[in-house]
């Protein structure tokens, strides 16, 4: 079955990540306390209160600070955090979950059910769009007693632990915010969370220092004393503050991937490309149908069919990342192997342009389409210069034109681009991070819905059924259906599974133990003598 | 200069600066609000996930579903009381967060102001009073190749050869973090992190005087007045203070002035390559965010030292030079 084979690989691959640290036990290092640990964080944030700000960097940085109930493997299996247990009854409508005793916010107050009912019910309901989503669909939150919470849903809805993750929802402390408004409450400067580490400093433009939280909950943790994010600009600055050792750790984004190969060669260094499971990044050449011909499902799958995923892979991103095989990344659940796009073939990909009605003139062009490259760093720049070369032989002319992050934005929210990038988290769960870029009823006009256009009755059906199904088996026959007309559709083009290395000095343990990388609460790192 | 003129001097050109300055933020204004995007948009391109309520919360919070004069007004009478208004995004008022990030900047556009000035019009003396020699080629070569190279460039060489190889110097940054210092040792810790950068940042401004400055010395030191002075048995030294150097110095003046100008936001290159937490940064990364309060915030500080300097500049040359007349 498809599920258990994906677990089983998962856990194949982050095997290396598990031995290096028994391998380091036994050795004989185990934890040592103390130390700071310097980090890198791009682009700066503009608050670090999770929930009201829920960029990547946030996202990486914040979870030292604040914890959700749950964690997840790197199998997506869910781990307990601030929930130690948890039951969920036979009709997959109630979920009870028991809470540590003895959890203190950072202001020495005690953590309480309190808390999560507030946290899920208005703090992130009023917030935070992707949990809006989701949590509409609790009929009672309740706090039973102290230390625990029962949720009802209104109908079974499978992936609902996959949103107890602190990225997705986050715990925070009900009497910093309850009555005011919560993006503007004092608490959004000075966070206050239940983490290993309390947020102590931040220089803007400098940066984000945050020291070991004494009355942590977990006996003996954190190990390290402080953990630090400095705020480096410049991309060739970051490469080299690493490779000089003034800061231990870089993250997401922080190292082009054309500097991994020279990084890969210091002794010192690991460069480690789990745990972006969770998340698992999808990238895409973002269509709008409303441009013709991107609403003929011939050109779509000639272009995508014209695109040598492998060079990208291979010669773009060094290595880092796959080559993406339909609309679920192979990390998610429910993804289905058998469902996958059409090989490169540019001989294939011209045939069916002719065939689609689209001659080549005398410049040799069948038609000529805009092209916004994402702003989000030389990388994207050359993925699109190869696009431009891909799409040149089976004569679709792509014209590139350079925009900001901004404009970016706001041009692809009001639909007013060809083509362009996208890279969209898919959270685990088709449900939640797959439906909302093709089902008809999410065309929005903002980023990261269905800003394409695309609309399949066929699919909409699918995805909802996979939706409201409470089996899993029910919900892999839908969701392998929809990934068989999807790859036939080819409603965009799917290019690459993407991850990002973390790269750390060999001496920082534990980076890596979960299916959320950098972006857990570091409460187990530490710097061996 | 007659000093009884001074007073009614600053009035009017006080009266000018200040509608020079409104018109300025004005112009950027509108400036800003044509670039396509908002801030709105943007966070929700960055946040991985979003719904029309959230634009539309955030918008409102932003106050960016007021029309655009209702905006101007408010933005106006901000300016009228010196509030720069309030960053949305980031939650802080626009003057701390300029506030806090004014010191560093100006501490390394300072120092390479400093630099530049003071070696490059010492170097410019001293190849313009051995023109010819070996000395004055290798001044001449050296001014030319800062002047002819890159900024980033320099900055990138500067930290290869002395923190790469050498190891001497920090590659970025302003100070030590997460290490507690005090005294003496904190300054010399900034000072170590301010050399290349400052470096960096001076070079450039420094071949411009030290060319400058050789050129005008030469000029002058043919003419008469100068041949009059060594002729009654002036001392060189002198000559080449009083008569040579005094003379020579207005364009290096003008040229400071217009530097000066530049304190605030001439930096941003150099504080992005060094990760300066300066003010240059925080207009960069506001520009790209959209975060309009901030950038018209810095724009406006800019316009002032644009303007306050002009008129320094101005008044120098009635000091340096009595022929001149300050005028309204």
């Amino acid at each position: 079955m498809t599920v258990s084979r994906r677990g089983f690989m998962a856990a194949a691959a982050s095997a290396p990540v598990l031995m290096t640290v028994q391998q380091g036990l036994a050795q004989g290092v185990a934890p040592r306390r103390g130390g700071t640990l310097q980090m890198m964080l791009t682009p700066e944030p503009p608050v670090l209160q999770i929930g009201v700000n829920q960029q990547g960097p946030t996202l990486a940085a914040a979870p030292k600070m604040f914890q959700g109930l749950l964690t997840f493997s790197p199998t997506l299996e869910p781990q307990p955090l601030l929930a130690k247990s948890w039951t969920i009854s036979e009709d997959g409508k109630e979920y009870v979950f028991s809470l540590q005793e003895n959890v203190k916010w950072h202001d020495g107050r005690a953590f309480t059910a309190d808390d999560v009912v507030f946290s899920i019910m208005k703090f992130h309901m009023e917030l935070s769009p992707r949990a809006r989503a989701i949590f509409t669909l609790i009929e009672t939150c309740e706090a039973r007693d102290p230390h625990t919470v029962r949720i009802v849903l209104k109908q079974a809805f499978q992936p609902f632990l996959l949103m107890f993750d602190a990225t997705a929802a986050a715990i925070v402390a009900k009497h910093l915010f309850d009555g005011q408004d919560y993006r503007t409450a004092p608490a959004v400067q000075r966070p206050v969370g239940t983490g290993p580490f309390r947020f102590t400093e931040w220089q803007r433009g400098n940066f984000v220092r945050m020291d070991r939280f004494d009355d942590y909950w977990k006996q003996g943790q954190p190990y390290l004393d402080t953990v630090i994010y400095r705020i480096i600009p410049d991309s060739q600055s970051r490469r080299l503050a690493l490779e000089s050792g003034q800061v231990l750790l870089s993250q997401a984004s922080d190292i082009e991937p054309f500097d991994i190969p020279q990084l890969r060669q210091r002794p010192n260094l690991e460069v480690n490309t789990n745990g972006w499971e969770y998340f698992s990044p999808l990238s895409w050449i973002e269509l709008n149908h409303r441009v013709k011909p991107l609403d003929d499902a011939r050109v779509r799958r000639a272009m995508s069919m014209a695109i040598d995923r492998n060079f990208i892979i291979n010669r773009l991103w060094f290595g880092v990342g796959k080559p993406a095989t339909g609309p679920v990344a192979s990390t998610t659940r429910f993804y289905d192997a058998n469902a996958k796009i059409a090989a490169f073939n540019v001989q294939q990909a011209n045939a069916l342009l002719d065939q689609a009605g689209f001659p080549r003139n005398a410049q040799g062009v069948r038609f000529t389409l805009k092209h916004i490259p994402l702003p989000y760093g030389e990388i994207w720049t050359r993925l699109s210069e190869y696009l431009r070369q891909a799409m040149r032989q089976i004569g679709v002319a792509l014209d590139l034109e350079s925009t900001d992050a901004g404009s970016w934005a706001r041009r692809v929210g009001n639909w007013e681009y060809e083509t362009t990038i996208n890279f969209v988290y898919q959270f685990g769960d088709p449900t939640l991070g797959v439906e909302r870029t093709y089902v008809s009823s999410n065309i929005q006009r903002v980023t990261f819905t269905n800003t394409g256009g695309y609309s399949n009755p066929q699919v909409d059906a699918l995805f909802q059924a996979a939706r409201s199904a409470a089996v899993a088996a029910e919900r892999q026959r839908a969701f392998s259906e929809v990934q068989k007309i999807l790859v036939e559709d080819v409603p965009q083009i799917w290019l690459t599974e993407l991850a990002f290395p973390t790269i750390y000095d060999k001496k920082v343990r534990n980076v890596i133990t979960t299916g959320l990388g950098p972006s857990k609460s570091f409460d187990d790192v530490f710097i061996a003598g | 200069m007659e000093l009884s003129r001074l007073p009614g001097f600053l009035l009017r050109r006080g009266v000018k600066a200040a509608i020079v300055v409104l018109a300025i933020v004005v112009c950027n204004f509108f400036l800003i609000h044509a670039a396509p995007g908002d801030p709105a948009s943007v966070i929700a391109g960055q946040s991985g996930a979003a719904d029309e309520r959230f634009l539309a919360q955030l918008r409102e919070q932003f106050g960016l579903d007021k029309p655009l004069y209702v905006q101007l007004w408010i933005y106006l009478k901000g300016v009228l009381t010196l509030d720069l208004g309030f960053s949305h995004r980031q939650q802080i008022p626009v003057w701390t967060l300029i506030a806090d990030r004014l010191p560093a900047t100006l501490l390394l556009t300072g120092a390479a102001f400093v630099l530049a000035v003071g070696a490059g019009v010492t170097l410019g003396t001293l190849a313009a009073r051995r023109v010819g020699s070996w000395a004055d080629s290798i001044i001449t070569v050296i001014a030319l190749t800062f002047y002819a190279t890159p900024l980033f460039w320099v900055g990138l060489m500067l930290v290869l050869f002395f923190s790469v190889w050498l190891e001497w110097l920090p590659s970025f940054g302003m100070a030590t973090v997460g290490v507690e210092l005090h005294g003496i040792d904190a300054v010399l810790d900034v000072g170590k992190h301010l050399i290349l950068p400052a470096a960096t940042l001076g070079l450039f401004y420094l071949a411009v005087y030290a060319r400058l400055t050789r050129a005008t010395m030469l000029e002058v030191a043919d003419q008469d007045f100068v041949k009059t002075a060594r002729a009654k048995g002036v001392p060189e030294g002198q000559v080449v203070r009083r008569h040579v150097l005094r003379n020579a110095l207005l364009p290096v003046i003008t040229f400071a002035g217009i530097q000066a100008g530049q304190l605030i936001g001439g930096s941003i290159l150099v504080e992005t390559v060094f990760a300066w937490p300066g003010i240059g940064r925080l207009a960069f990364d506001a520009l790209l965010a959209r975060d309009y309060a901030v950038l018209l915030g810095v724009f406006f500080c800019t316009s002032v030292m644009v303007v306050l300097f002009n008129l320094v500049t101005d008044l120098l040359y009635a000091v340096v030079d009595p022929r001149v007349e300050v005028q309204g």
